[in-house]
Protein backbone atom coordinates (compact mmCIF):
# COMPACT_ATOMS: atom_id res chain seq x y z
CA UNK A 1 0.00 0.00 0.00
CA UNK A 2 2.51 2.52 1.05
CA UNK A 3 5.06 1.81 -1.73
CA UNK A 4 2.33 2.25 -4.38
CA UNK A 5 1.83 5.75 -2.48
CA UNK A 6 5.12 6.49 -2.81
CA UNK A 7 5.31 5.70 -6.78
CA UNK A 8 3.00 8.51 -8.23
CA UNK A 9 5.11 10.01 -10.20
CA UNK A 10 4.94 14.01 -9.84
CA UNK A 11 3.76 16.32 -13.03
CA UNK A 12 6.05 15.49 -15.81
CA UNK A 13 5.56 19.37 -16.49
CA UNK A 14 7.34 19.48 -13.06
CA UNK A 15 11.43 19.89 -14.05
CA UNK A 16 13.58 20.88 -10.97
CA UNK A 17 16.33 23.25 -12.21
CA UNK A 18 19.28 25.30 -10.88
CA UNK A 19 18.23 27.94 -9.22
CA UNK A 20 17.56 30.84 -10.85
CA UNK A 21 18.68 29.06 -13.77
CA UNK A 22 17.84 32.16 -16.91
CA UNK A 23 18.51 29.81 -20.03
CA UNK A 24 16.36 26.48 -18.95
CA UNK A 25 16.17 23.23 -20.34
CA UNK A 26 11.94 22.57 -20.51
CA UNK A 27 12.32 20.00 -22.41
CA UNK A 28 10.49 16.81 -20.44
CA UNK A 29 11.69 13.92 -23.30
CA UNK A 30 14.99 12.34 -22.32
CA UNK A 31 17.78 13.70 -24.75
CA UNK A 32 20.62 11.91 -25.67
CA UNK A 33 24.00 13.45 -24.29
CA UNK A 34 26.14 14.31 -27.60
CA UNK A 35 23.65 13.33 -30.32
CA UNK A 36 20.51 15.44 -29.75
CA UNK A 37 22.38 18.34 -28.43
CA UNK A 38 24.51 18.61 -31.74
CA UNK A 39 21.75 20.93 -33.29
CA UNK A 40 22.70 23.46 -30.46
CA UNK A 41 25.44 23.64 -31.77
CA UNK A 42 24.73 23.81 -35.65
CA UNK A 43 22.82 26.91 -34.14
CA UNK A 44 25.18 28.57 -32.08
CA UNK A 45 27.70 28.41 -35.56
CA UNK A 46 25.06 30.19 -37.08
CA UNK A 47 24.72 32.79 -34.25
CA UNK A 48 28.66 33.22 -34.12
CA UNK A 49 28.70 33.95 -37.96
CA UNK A 50 25.84 36.41 -37.31
CA UNK A 51 28.45 38.16 -34.15
CA UNK A 52 31.42 38.45 -36.69
CA UNK A 53 29.75 39.90 -39.71
CA UNK A 54 27.79 42.34 -38.16
CA UNK A 55 31.10 43.16 -36.20
CA UNK A 56 29.04 42.60 -32.98
CA UNK A 57 32.55 41.29 -31.36
CA UNK A 58 33.85 44.39 -31.97
CA UNK A 59 35.56 46.08 -29.41
CA UNK A 60 35.07 49.53 -31.49
CA UNK A 61 31.34 48.42 -31.95
CA UNK A 62 30.75 49.02 -28.05
CA UNK A 63 32.43 52.23 -27.91
CA UNK A 64 30.32 53.86 -30.19
CA UNK A 65 27.59 52.56 -28.69
CA UNK A 66 28.23 53.58 -25.29
CA UNK A 67 29.31 57.25 -27.08
CA UNK A 68 26.19 57.35 -28.66
CA UNK A 69 28.49 57.52 -31.93
CA UNK A 70 26.91 55.04 -34.29
CA UNK A 71 23.03 53.28 -34.56
CA UNK A 72 24.30 49.74 -35.41
CA UNK A 73 24.71 48.21 -32.14
CA UNK A 74 21.01 49.85 -30.87
CA UNK A 75 19.44 48.40 -34.32
CA UNK A 76 20.93 45.02 -33.99
CA UNK A 77 19.47 44.61 -30.55
CA UNK A 78 16.43 46.83 -31.64
CA UNK A 79 15.63 44.74 -34.39
CA UNK A 80 16.69 41.40 -32.33
CA UNK A 81 14.12 42.23 -29.95
CA UNK A 82 11.32 42.72 -32.07
CA UNK A 83 11.74 39.59 -33.91
CA UNK A 84 11.74 37.65 -30.57
CA UNK A 85 8.81 39.35 -29.49
CA UNK A 86 6.89 38.95 -32.51
CA UNK A 87 7.99 35.36 -32.61
CA UNK A 88 7.02 34.68 -28.72
CA UNK A 89 4.08 36.13 -29.74
CA UNK A 90 3.36 33.99 -32.52
CA UNK A 91 4.20 30.61 -30.70
CA UNK A 92 1.66 31.65 -27.39
CA UNK A 93 -1.16 32.68 -29.99
CA UNK A 94 -1.12 29.68 -32.64
CA UNK A 95 -0.01 27.35 -29.46
CA UNK A 96 3.03 26.22 -31.59
CA UNK A 97 4.42 23.10 -30.27
CA UNK A 98 8.20 22.05 -30.31
CA UNK A 99 9.70 19.83 -32.41
CA UNK A 100 8.63 16.76 -29.88
CA UNK A 101 5.11 18.46 -29.52
CA UNK A 102 5.35 19.71 -25.97
CA UNK A 103 3.77 22.82 -25.03
CA UNK A 104 6.53 25.88 -25.04
CA UNK A 105 7.04 26.85 -21.55
CA UNK A 106 7.55 30.63 -20.65
CA UNK A 107 9.04 31.65 -17.39
CA UNK A 108 8.24 34.86 -15.33
CA UNK A 109 11.40 36.76 -14.16
CA UNK A 110 11.31 37.85 -10.50
CA UNK A 111 12.26 41.54 -9.82
CA UNK A 112 15.63 41.18 -7.44
CA UNK A 113 18.11 43.69 -6.52
CA UNK A 114 20.59 41.74 -8.15
CA UNK A 115 19.26 42.93 -11.69
CA UNK A 116 20.55 46.23 -10.50
CA UNK A 117 23.48 45.94 -8.76
CA UNK A 118 24.74 43.28 -10.91
CA UNK A 119 23.51 44.67 -14.03
CA UNK A 120 25.32 47.83 -13.81
CA UNK A 121 28.80 45.70 -12.80
CA UNK A 122 28.04 43.73 -15.97
CA UNK A 123 27.56 47.07 -17.75
CA UNK A 124 30.64 48.26 -16.40
CA UNK A 125 32.58 45.09 -17.54
CA UNK A 126 30.99 44.93 -20.85
CA UNK A 127 32.25 48.72 -21.65
CA UNK A 128 35.66 47.19 -20.82
CA UNK A 129 36.25 43.98 -22.69
CA UNK A 130 33.93 45.21 -25.36
CA UNK A 131 31.85 42.11 -25.45
CA UNK A 132 28.86 40.43 -23.73
CA UNK A 133 29.34 36.72 -23.14
CA UNK A 134 28.37 35.43 -25.91
CA UNK A 135 30.57 37.78 -28.27
CA UNK A 136 33.61 36.53 -25.83
CA UNK A 137 32.65 33.04 -27.10
CA UNK A 138 33.05 34.39 -30.39
CA UNK A 139 36.36 36.57 -30.14
CA UNK A 140 38.18 33.38 -29.35
CA UNK A 141 37.18 31.77 -32.12
CA UNK A 142 37.75 34.36 -34.31
CA UNK A 143 41.60 34.14 -33.25
CA UNK A 144 41.79 36.96 -31.05
CA UNK A 145 43.35 34.01 -28.50
CA UNK A 146 44.29 36.42 -25.68
CA UNK A 147 40.31 36.62 -24.35
CA UNK A 148 40.33 33.45 -23.40
CA UNK A 149 42.31 34.95 -20.24
CA UNK A 150 39.29 37.02 -20.19
CA UNK A 151 36.39 34.46 -19.89
CA UNK A 152 38.46 32.39 -17.17
CA UNK A 153 37.94 35.79 -15.27
CA UNK A 154 34.68 35.63 -16.13
CA UNK A 155 33.63 32.19 -15.15
CA UNK A 156 36.33 32.71 -11.73
CA UNK A 157 33.89 35.91 -11.44
CA UNK A 158 30.59 33.56 -11.97
CA UNK A 159 32.07 30.86 -9.49
CA UNK A 160 32.85 34.04 -7.05
CA UNK A 161 29.39 35.38 -7.06
CA UNK A 162 28.21 31.89 -6.16
CA UNK A 163 30.23 31.34 -3.57
CA UNK A 164 29.06 34.56 -1.96
CA UNK A 165 25.86 34.60 -3.14
CA UNK A 166 24.02 34.44 0.15
CA UNK A 167 25.74 37.22 1.56
CA UNK A 168 24.91 39.56 -1.35
CA UNK A 169 21.75 41.42 -1.10
CA UNK A 170 19.35 40.59 -3.48
CA UNK B 1 26.85 36.25 -53.36
CA UNK B 2 30.40 35.71 -51.39
CA UNK B 3 30.91 39.56 -52.04
CA UNK B 4 27.88 40.43 -50.31
CA UNK B 5 28.37 37.26 -47.02
CA UNK B 6 31.77 38.74 -47.17
CA UNK B 7 30.91 42.79 -46.61
CA UNK B 8 29.65 43.77 -42.60
CA UNK B 9 25.94 42.99 -43.01
CA UNK B 10 23.47 45.82 -41.92
CA UNK B 11 21.98 46.00 -38.51
CA UNK B 12 18.61 44.98 -39.57
CA UNK B 13 19.76 41.20 -41.00
CA UNK B 14 21.78 40.95 -38.00
CA UNK B 15 19.45 41.97 -35.93
CA UNK B 16 16.08 39.81 -37.13
CA UNK B 17 18.64 36.67 -37.31
CA UNK B 18 19.84 37.09 -33.49
CA UNK B 19 15.96 37.34 -32.85
CA UNK B 20 15.23 34.58 -34.33
CA UNK B 21 17.73 32.48 -32.54
CA UNK B 22 14.44 32.91 -29.63
CA UNK B 23 12.35 30.68 -31.60
CA UNK B 24 14.69 28.38 -33.05
CA UNK B 25 15.54 27.30 -29.38
CA UNK B 26 12.23 26.99 -27.83
CA UNK B 27 10.84 25.09 -31.03
CA UNK B 28 13.94 22.52 -31.18
CA UNK B 29 13.78 21.84 -27.86
CA UNK B 30 11.91 23.86 -25.36
CA UNK B 31 15.32 25.69 -25.08
CA UNK B 32 16.23 29.26 -23.57
CA UNK B 33 17.95 31.66 -25.11
CA UNK B 34 20.82 33.00 -22.70
CA UNK B 35 24.30 32.52 -22.80
CA UNK B 36 25.89 33.59 -19.35
CA UNK B 37 24.52 30.46 -17.70
CA UNK B 38 27.38 28.90 -19.62
CA UNK B 39 29.93 30.68 -17.09
CA UNK B 40 27.59 28.38 -14.45
CA UNK B 41 27.65 25.41 -15.85
CA UNK B 42 31.31 25.55 -16.21
CA UNK B 43 31.71 25.94 -12.71
CA UNK B 44 29.32 23.35 -11.81
CA UNK B 45 31.35 20.54 -13.91
CA UNK B 46 34.78 21.86 -12.99
CA UNK B 47 34.68 23.54 -10.00
CA UNK B 48 31.36 23.05 -7.68
CA UNK B 49 33.70 22.90 -4.66
CA UNK B 50 30.87 21.81 -2.45
CA UNK B 51 28.80 25.71 -3.04
CA UNK B 52 25.02 24.95 -3.54
CA UNK B 53 24.54 27.34 -6.28
CA UNK B 54 26.88 24.90 -7.78
CA UNK B 55 25.12 21.83 -7.37
CA UNK B 56 22.66 20.50 -9.43
CA UNK B 57 21.85 18.34 -12.55
CA UNK B 58 24.17 20.44 -15.44
CA UNK B 59 23.62 17.45 -17.42
CA UNK B 60 20.25 18.66 -18.35
CA UNK B 61 21.53 21.70 -19.03
CA UNK B 62 24.45 21.15 -21.30
CA UNK B 63 22.80 21.92 -24.38
CA UNK B 64 23.87 25.41 -23.19
CA UNK B 65 27.28 24.60 -23.33
CA UNK B 66 27.31 22.83 -26.71
CA UNK B 67 25.60 26.21 -28.05
CA UNK B 68 28.66 28.16 -26.75
CA UNK B 69 30.90 25.68 -28.48
CA UNK B 70 29.13 26.64 -31.62
CA UNK B 71 29.54 30.26 -31.46
CA UNK B 72 33.25 30.16 -30.82
CA UNK B 73 33.13 27.48 -34.03
CA UNK B 74 31.43 30.10 -35.88
CA UNK B 75 33.38 32.97 -35.10
CA UNK B 76 36.38 30.68 -36.61
CA UNK B 77 34.62 29.85 -39.58
CA UNK B 78 33.61 33.70 -40.45
CA UNK B 79 37.02 34.68 -39.86
CA UNK B 80 38.45 32.14 -41.84
CA UNK B 81 36.41 31.90 -44.94
CA UNK B 82 33.82 34.90 -44.79
CA UNK B 83 35.77 37.99 -43.38
CA UNK B 84 35.72 41.48 -44.40
CA UNK B 85 38.67 42.32 -46.54
CA UNK B 86 38.25 45.90 -45.56
CA UNK B 87 39.11 47.62 -42.73
CA UNK B 88 36.35 48.17 -40.15
CA UNK B 89 34.48 51.38 -40.52
CA UNK B 90 34.47 53.35 -37.48
CA UNK B 91 32.91 56.29 -36.52
CA UNK B 92 34.98 59.28 -37.00
CA UNK B 93 33.87 61.06 -33.75
CA UNK B 94 34.54 57.41 -32.04
CA UNK B 95 38.26 57.35 -33.56
CA UNK B 96 38.90 60.66 -32.34
CA UNK B 97 37.79 60.26 -28.59
CA UNK B 98 39.81 56.97 -29.04
CA UNK B 99 43.10 58.96 -30.35
CA UNK B 100 42.94 60.73 -27.17
CA UNK B 101 42.90 58.09 -25.00
CA UNK B 102 45.93 56.69 -26.82
CA UNK B 103 44.30 53.99 -28.48
CA UNK B 104 44.64 53.75 -31.81
CA UNK B 105 42.36 52.36 -34.22
CA UNK B 106 43.43 49.45 -36.61
CA UNK B 107 41.89 47.36 -39.00
CA UNK B 108 41.17 44.84 -37.21
CA UNK B 109 37.84 44.09 -35.12
CA UNK B 110 39.73 44.38 -31.86
CA UNK B 111 42.29 47.22 -31.02
CA UNK B 112 45.70 45.20 -31.22
CA UNK B 113 46.76 48.40 -28.38
CA UNK B 114 44.92 46.58 -26.09
CA UNK B 115 44.17 43.13 -27.20
CA UNK B 116 47.55 41.42 -27.29
CA UNK B 117 49.46 39.11 -25.34
CA UNK B 118 52.32 41.18 -24.31
CA UNK B 119 49.29 42.83 -22.10
CA UNK B 120 49.28 40.47 -20.63
CA UNK B 121 51.39 40.30 -17.50
CA UNK B 122 50.42 44.52 -16.92
CA UNK B 123 48.39 46.81 -15.71
CA UNK B 124 46.69 47.29 -19.30
CA UNK B 125 45.96 43.26 -19.11
CA UNK B 126 45.00 43.29 -15.36
CA UNK B 127 42.07 45.58 -16.01
CA UNK B 128 41.16 44.55 -19.81
CA UNK B 129 41.20 41.39 -19.19
CA UNK B 130 41.18 40.39 -15.38
CA UNK B 131 38.88 43.02 -14.33
CA UNK B 132 36.61 43.46 -17.28
CA UNK B 133 36.27 39.32 -17.57
CA UNK B 134 35.19 39.22 -13.31
CA UNK B 135 32.56 41.72 -14.07
CA UNK B 136 30.83 40.16 -16.84
CA UNK B 137 30.66 37.03 -15.38
CA UNK B 138 30.09 38.15 -11.71
CA UNK B 139 27.45 40.71 -13.20
CA UNK B 140 25.74 38.86 -15.47
CA UNK B 141 25.17 35.89 -12.73
CA UNK B 142 24.29 38.20 -10.30
CA UNK B 143 21.97 40.27 -12.17
CA UNK B 144 20.45 36.78 -13.85
CA UNK B 145 21.58 37.11 -17.10
CA UNK B 146 23.18 39.10 -19.55
CA UNK B 147 22.26 40.77 -23.17
CA UNK B 148 20.81 37.75 -24.70
CA UNK B 149 18.94 36.20 -21.45
CA UNK B 150 17.59 39.41 -20.37
CA UNK B 151 17.60 42.11 -23.08
CA UNK B 152 16.41 40.10 -25.61
CA UNK B 153 14.67 36.38 -24.33
CA UNK B 154 13.60 38.76 -21.06
CA UNK B 155 12.17 41.80 -23.36
CA UNK B 156 11.13 39.03 -26.12
CA UNK B 157 8.75 37.68 -23.36
CA UNK B 158 7.93 41.27 -21.67
CA UNK B 159 9.12 40.99 -18.59
CA UNK B 160 9.85 43.88 -16.63
CA UNK B 161 12.74 42.64 -14.57
CA UNK B 162 14.64 42.39 -17.63
CA UNK B 163 13.94 46.08 -18.83
CA UNK B 164 15.07 46.91 -15.10
CA UNK B 165 18.67 45.11 -15.89
CA UNK B 166 19.09 45.82 -19.35
CA UNK B 167 18.72 49.86 -18.21
CA UNK B 168 21.38 49.29 -16.05
CA UNK B 169 23.66 46.98 -18.14
CA UNK B 170 23.42 50.29 -20.28
CA UNK B 171 23.51 52.44 -17.64
CA UNK B 172 26.98 50.60 -16.19
CA UNK B 173 28.00 50.63 -19.76
CA UNK B 174 28.16 54.58 -20.36
CA UNK B 175 29.56 55.20 -16.64
CA UNK B 176 32.58 53.10 -17.43
CA UNK B 177 33.02 55.00 -20.84
CA UNK B 178 32.42 58.54 -19.81
CA UNK B 179 33.53 59.01 -16.21
CA UNK B 180 35.92 55.70 -15.86
CA UNK B 181 37.54 55.46 -18.90
CA UNK B 182 39.16 58.68 -19.35
CA UNK B 183 40.76 58.64 -16.19
CA UNK B 184 41.39 54.88 -16.36
CA UNK B 185 43.44 55.44 -19.15
CA UNK B 186 45.70 58.48 -18.10
CA UNK B 187 46.32 55.47 -15.36
CA UNK B 188 47.49 52.46 -17.28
Amino acid sequence: MQSSNQNIETSPAAIEHPIECEAPNDQVAEESLIISNLKYAVVGVLFGIVFVKAEIISWYRIQEMFRLHSFHMYGVIGTAVGVGMLSVWLIKKFKIKTRQGEAVVFHDRQFQWGNVIGGIMFGLGWAITGACPGPLFAQIGSGFLVVIVTLLSAIAGTWVYGLLRDRLPH
Amino acid sequence: MLEIIQKPWPWYVAGALIGLTVPALLLLGNKHFGISSSLRHICAICIPANIPFFKYDWKREIWNLFFVVGIALGGLVAAQWLSNPDPIQIAEKTVTDLQALHITTDNELMPASIFSFENLFNMKGLVFFVLGGFLVGFGTRYAGGCTSGHSIMGLSTLQWPSLVATCCFMAGGFAMVHLIFPWLMNVL
